[in-house]
């Protein structure tokens, strides 16, 4: 039996996961920290992030500003204390990731440039050309290696957490190299695992998004908030799903129906104009762009080709300089991936999903609802992104609450002392559950890439951009009926050398766990609102529903939903206006 | 254009073998796919031990390095119509221990990378309320060497790094650089001090094709060249005026 | 990682031949024995001066033999070869800036060129 014991375990070496681990270095030095990754910290899908993070550094702008157009652009379902201490927080997160180095861009003058952003109403948004997450996810993981007192697990899975006792005591992971499973004992732990996008077909996720930590948490009992809210991002290419960032739209892009039309302008997003013009047409929230390109597919006025309906989207006009200079991940994966340079030629794009709104329930400050156990970014549910996040908005978050989880991490670990006893026999069932369950499973007969790919296409049928009471539930049964069939997956490696089979085994688990909890929680919303549209209730209901769905697991079947307020301080739910 | 393609690839199953095979596996050829696809499709449908490392499949986490018909790329960006009519040889990335099939085991790297010391290091930390000044043109300074992703293929490419794996390697070297020529940091004589001893800089003799093979023309090879000049430059400095260099 | 079986692979001496750029690297190493031979030619050249005018015309009526012509001629190819590879590569090791952009490297090996060019003439005109 393999045990490594440290003070605070964090599971994630994504964004939010490095920004932790600074923190509770900062506030103990003395505090063995423990960071398990599925692979390598610089690997992990913050990097891929391009556009930039929003804080309020100009002179012309508030954190008022801020707060609102997070809350409308969020359809009020956001959580306004949570919001007001995002905002306040934000330009110091900020700050402080330049001082380690994060290379901004910069105006003439040497202070960071900014640039405008979907659904917001000020030049806010941070960048690093369009490799914000990249640079970001770099400097914070090459910062962490001054910190002596961590210590890293890469290329660790992490397979269920070590509950005793009413407290989160560590979790058991396996080490993927050698297939050795261990106990990792920690006096609180830190989920920051990210996203789930990859239960879906087209997305801009990367392989590794895949919900683990929401599953593992969700199993642990811990509820699953608003996992309903899955952002499409109007912009991705067809075949591959990879992004193409809202900074082209920012930087004046216009998106163009099959009659070359600018065809926001029928969707109460504004007036078309040459210039880009905050919080309207391409500049609108996500939601309203993706449901704009549904409507315009019904009317037959997209293209269809190989991999579906597209438009196209056209920066031909910016010019190579500005292109280059701004934009030069989009025309190097536009040439690399697409085979076409969107200096001369028009980029063809249809919404691709992106985000997950939803994750385990926190309040504002990181905690769940089991004592010792905390979660930040994108696998977390604060909530400040309510019913639609603004892009930009997600980087920041991972800053701000990775940084409040680390630092009430630290203190909740350095006032407990010991370890409960039963965790062995939890390390033991569990190590049994691997090896007879996957490694040493004899006949299955039905292939993991099989109930993965059902799966999708019963997530994008049944809980797409457009949702029904019967396509919804017509989903959820056939999600019941692959966690049946998963009982009997066939395993061709039972090797235990980096055995990525095993992994997708459990990364499917996972994912089934993540998708019943959406479908379920968008079965119980009978309301429209924000990313969340449904045909058969197509209005929002602030009297029904201006409340969080919380997914509790059930033993059998899908989850019970439950459902608790909103926390409203000074935005009173109103129209969301976009273009007038 | 026919519609199957042949990928050679190379197995290396430690539990079943100590010496690696080679797999021959034909596969349905796309004309927009990648090598990764291929893989993948070989993964899901085929042969599900298959082992290989990926994620983003947009080339910027940098998971997915091989060698490709003996050259070290990236799987999500090299195209199968590159290498038409096949077939395609895939092996793990040169210089490297394999751990079990393309996996290859690059821990050293991350040891190496610590002592590049690469963090900002200053000895006034500044107001925690503004930031740093930083023109356009300072930032253009560092910005190519900051464009790692730690991909690999530079170290795959380098005799030097083969032949004497304590050679620090290019993309650390490179990575020293970017802090050194960041007008925030302060920290060039600290980390001369760890790389111009000979497991550093003066290993490096030149071959350059560690720019080559690049996908993100972070241009290593000139990084150290610079560096060279630096350290030689500093060395006489040094010993003309003994009381002048300070740290 | 403990109880990993890696498999390391062997570099062979021939390592070289299988990548163009790795032999072409390799064959600008082994010119530097062209230079060896130019340089130790120089000194024997510089001894036989000193050494008189009569030791001078033996030592250059020696140079007139094939085989030593041909060793110069294949020398002459070492040393040029080195020199249009090293200013070729030149540029990486310098990066001079000019405002904001960097000035691009064919011209900074150009510059390379010019100065070989004049320096030779220089000396070609010394000479006569
Ligand atoms: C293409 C793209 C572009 C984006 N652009 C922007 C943008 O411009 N601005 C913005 O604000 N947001 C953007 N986003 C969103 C943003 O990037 C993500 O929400 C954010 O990076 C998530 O970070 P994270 O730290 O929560 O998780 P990740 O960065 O996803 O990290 C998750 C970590 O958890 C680990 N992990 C997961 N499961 C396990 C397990 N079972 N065991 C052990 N470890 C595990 C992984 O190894 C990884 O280290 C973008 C997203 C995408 C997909
Ligand atoms: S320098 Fe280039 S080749 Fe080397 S690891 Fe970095 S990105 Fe990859
Ligand atoms: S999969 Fe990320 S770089 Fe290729």
């Amino acid at each position: 039996m393999s045990i490594v014991q440290c003070d605070v375990l964090i599971i994630g070496a994504g964004g939010a996961g490095l920004r932790a681990a600074i923190a509770v270095s900062e506030a103990n030095p003395q505090l063995k920290i423990g960071i398990v990754s599925k692979v390598y910290p610089m690997r992990s899908h913050t990097v891929s992030a391009e556009g930039g993070a929003a804080a309020v550094i100009k002179e012309d702008d508030s954190l008022e500003h801020h707060a609102y157009d997070t809350i409308s652009g969020g359809d009020w379902l956001s959580d306004q204390d949570a919001v007001e201490l995002f905002v306040n927080q934000a330009p110091k997160e900020m700050i402080r990731l330049e001082h380690w180095g994060c290379p901004w861009s910069r105006e003439q003058n040497g202070t960071v440039a900014v640039r405008p952003f979907g659904g917001m109403k000020m030049k806010r948004t941070w960048f690093a050309a369009d490799k914000t997450g990249f640079h970001l996810l770099h400097t914070l993981f090459q910062t962490t290696l001054k910190h002596e007192n961590l210590l890293r697990f890469d290329e660790w899975f992490v397979t269920r957490l070590l509950v005793e006792d009413n407290r989160c005591q560590g979790a058991i992971a396996l080490e993927i190299a050698t297939g050795k499973m261990t106990a990792i004992k920690a006096k609180s732990t830190i989920i920051c695992t990210g996203g789930a996008g990859k239960v879906f077909p087209f997305t801009t996720n990367a392989a590794i998004k895949t919900g683990d930590g929401m599953a593992v948490a969700y199993r642990a009992g811990i509820p699953l908030k608003d996992m309903e809210f899955v952002q499409y991002h109007p912009t991705g290419l067809p075949f591959t799903g990879i992004l193409i960032t809202e900074a082209a739209r920012a930087e004046g892009g216009y998106l163009l129906n099959k009659d070359e039309y600018r065809y926001l302008q029928d969707y109460d997003l504004g007036k078309p104009s040459s210039k880009p013009v905050l919080r309207s047409m391409e500049l609108g929230p996500r939601d309203r762009l993706s449901q704009a390109f549904v409507k315009e597919q019904e009317k037959g006025r997209t293209y269809e080709g190989e991999y579906g309906h597209f438009v196209h989207l056209d920066i031909r006009h910016l010019g190579e300089k500005i292109i280059n200079s701004k934009l030069p991940f989009v025309r190097e994966l536009c040439i690399k991936y697409e085979n076409l340079d969107p200096v001369k030629e028009k980029i063809p794009v249809r919404p691709v999903v992106h985000y997950m709104m939803g994750g385990i329930d926190t309040n504002i400050e990181a905690e769940t609802v089991l004592p010792g156990l905390y979660a930040a970014g994108e696998c977390a549910c604060v909530s400040i992104n309510g019913a639609n996040r603004l892009g930009s908005n997600s980087l920041t978050e991972l800053l701000v609450f990775g940084a409040i989880a680390g630092r009430n991490a630290a203190n909740y670990a350095t006032q407990q002392n010991g370890f409960s006893k039963g965790l062995e026999a939890q390390y033991k069932n569990e190590a049994n559950r691997i090896e007879q369950n996957f490694l040493k499973k004899k006949e299955g007969k039905v292939k993991i890439a099989d109930i993965r790919k059902a799966m999708n296409n019963t997530l994008e049928a049944g809980a797409g951009i457009y949702r029904t009471e019967t396509s919804l539930k017509k989903s959820q049964e056939d999600i019941q009926e692959l966690k049946e069939r998963f009982k009997y997956i066939k395993m061709d490696d039972s090797s235990i050398t980096f055995n990525t089979e095993l992994i997708a085994a459990l990364e499917l688990s996972c994912m089934l766990d993540v998708a019943e909890a959406v479908i379920q929680s968008g079965l119980h919303r009978r309301e429209s609102r924000g990313s969340h549209q449904r045909t058969d209730f197509p209005n929002r209901d602030d009297e029904k529903f201006l409340t969080h769905s919380l997914a509790y697991q059930k033993e059998d079947g899908p989850p019970d939903i439950k459902f608790k307020p909103v926390t409203i301080t000074k935005w009173a739910p109103g129209e969301r206006i976009y273009g007038r | 254009m026919k519609d199957l393609i042949t990928l050679n690839v190379f197995r290396y199953q430690p539990e079943k073998s100590k010496e690696p095979t080679y797999q021959e596996y034909e596969i349905p050829y796309h004309k927009d796919w990648v090598i990764l696809d291929a893989l993948n499709y070989i993964k899901d449908q085929i042969d599900g031990s298959l082992t290989y490392r990926w994620s983003c499949r947009m080339g910027v986490c940098g998971s997915c390095g091989m060698m490709v018909n003996g050259k070290p790329v990236l799987t999500c960006a090299t195209f199968l119509e590159s290498y038409t009519p096949g077939p395609i040889r895939i092996e793990p990335l040169e210089n490297f221990p394999v751990i079990r099939d393309l996996v290859i085991d690059m821990s050293d790297f991350l040891e190496k990378l610590k002592k590049v010391k690469p963090w900002i290091i200053r000895k006034d930390v500044g107001s925690e309320d503004r930031e740093y000044l930083q023109t356009p043109s300072q930032l253009a300074d560092y910005k190519q060497y900051s464009m790692c992703i730690n991909c690999m293929l530079c170290y795959a490419a380098c005799p030097v790094y083969g032949l004497e794996p304590e050679f620090i390697g290019p993309a650390a070297l490179a990575l020293a650089q970017r802090y050194n020529m960041d007008s925030r940091d302060e920290g060039k004589n600290q980390r001369m001090k760890a790389l111009s001893h000979d497991t550093g800089i003066w290993q490096c003799t030149f071959v350059g094709d560690c720019s080559a093979v690049c996908p993100k023309n972070v241009d290593p090879a000139g990084a150290i060249q610079r560096y060279k000049v630096e350290g030689a430059s500093n060395w006489w400095k040094t010993l003309l005026l003994p009381y002048a260099s300070k740290d | 990682m403990e109880g990993l079986q890696t498999y390391k692979r062997k570099i062979g001496i021939f390592w070289w031949t299988k990548r163009l750029s790795h032999f072409r690297f390799i064959s600008r190493e082994l010119t530097s024995i062209a230079v060896a031979f130019i340089a130790i030619e120089l000194l024997l050249l510089s001894k036989a001066i000193m050494n008189g005018e009569e030791s001078y015309q033996a030592f250059v009526q020696s140079l007139t033999h094939p085989i030593l012509i041909i060793l110069n001629l294949i020398a002459l190819g070492g040393i040029l070869y080195h020199s249009i590879t090293w200013f070729n590569l030149a540029p990486k090791a310098m990066v001079i800036k000019l405002g904001e952009n960097k000035v691009p490297g064919f011209l900074i090996a150009l510059g390379n060129y010019l100065g070989w060019i004049v320096i030779s003439a220089i000396i070609v005109w010394s000479l006569l």
